[in-house]
């Protein structure tokens, strides 16, 4: 007979689960699986459609600013480690802490955004824009799409952020904050794949 | 017997002490920064196409890897998870590399 294990939630509620993982654990690493098809969709069609397009700027060699956009790599691989740091505060009581690695990781990704805005607007000043080519549809969306998935993560930072200045996320609730950082996690991998294989690879 | 925010505090202690250390977090973050540098000046380097995307896509497999599985706990955490999400990602790559090798966009 298997052993049922049981699973204590965020609100202290004892919960049996067949696997020892809460639902919404499981949930979210079962979503994140499902992300990797969607942006597996978008890379691959970006990599169909390189080099296709007959109008407009059609290589990415002459728009790519790879310095700025490693820097901003660079932003968003460190916001994971203050994310992190967030969720160790939480699992040590260390409220202040979680505030402050919340806040930081939310600002790093807002700094990471405003360089995506500044990109898109220097492509388009070049000529590039969603609907100009093959390029730069599949550019765009792909770019777009993670550019929505950082935004969405910085707005349940700033949540939780708000919830434990209120009070209302004690450490018997870490595992709201391991939850949101398996996003922020995934997002960061995803752009060290976007990173590699768009910008860098010849 | 043991109530529920006994055990919630058993599983928090667990988990903190099965977890890296801040400090450790921090030197996984600097090998990732050393990566990413060495990344970027790989795609400078003049190396041939090949040789230099072999090696750019290995260092950004690494990275993933080390991402997933300290960032993100997949090396503490229950493996029911870690077999969710490779799955999810096996299938992803499996898919889209025979999708894009019947396109030949691969050289």
């Amino acid at each position: 007979m298997t052993a049922v294990e049981t699973t204590v939630h965020g609100d202290g509620h004892g919960h049996a689960t067949n696997t020892g993982v809460s639902n919404e654990k499981v949930a979210m690493w079962a979503f994140l699986g499902s992300e990797c098809l969607l942006f597996g969709a978008l890379i691959s069609t970006y990599l169909l459609y390189r080099g296709k397009s007959v109008s407009g700027p059609t290589e990415p060699a002459d728009l790519f600013d790879i310095p700025f956009t490693s820097v901003s790599s660079f932003v968003l691989l460190m916001s994971s480690l203050t994310m992190v740091l967030a969720l160790a505060a939480i699992q040590r009581r260390d409220e202040p802490r979680l505030r402050l690695w919340l806040l930081a990781t939310a600002l790093l990704g807002a700094t990471f955004i405003a360089g995506q805005i500044y990109e898109f607007t220097a492509f388009v000043n070049e000529g590039l824009t969603i609907s100009t080519n093959v390029f730069g549809s599949s550019f765009f969306v792909l770019t777009g799409f993670h550019g929505v998935h950082v935004t969405l993560g910085i707005v349940m930072l700033l949540s939780l952020w708000g919830l434990s200045a209120r009070g209302k996320l004690p450490p018997e609730k870490s595992e709201t904050v391991e939850i949101a950082g398996l996003y922020w996690h995934f997002v960061d991998v995803v752009w060290i794949v976007i990173f590699t294989v768009i910008y860098l690879v010849p | 017997m043991a109530t529920s925010s006994d055990i919630a505090h058993d599983q928090e202690h667990d988990a903190a002490h099965d977890h890296p250390s801040d400090g450790r977090y921090v030197r996984i973050a600097l090998v990732l920064a050393v990566l990413t540098a060495i990344e970027v000046w790989l795609s400078y380097a003049g190396l041939s196409s090949k040789l230099t995307t072999a090696t750019l896509l290995i260092f950004a497999a690494v990275k993933f890897a080390i991402v997933a599985m300290y960032f993100m706990h997949l090396k503490f955490d229950n493996k029911v998870l870690r077999r969710l999400f490779v799955t999810g990602l096996a299938l992803a790559i499996f898919c889209y590399v025979a999708y894009l090798s019947t396109m030949q966009v691969f050289p």
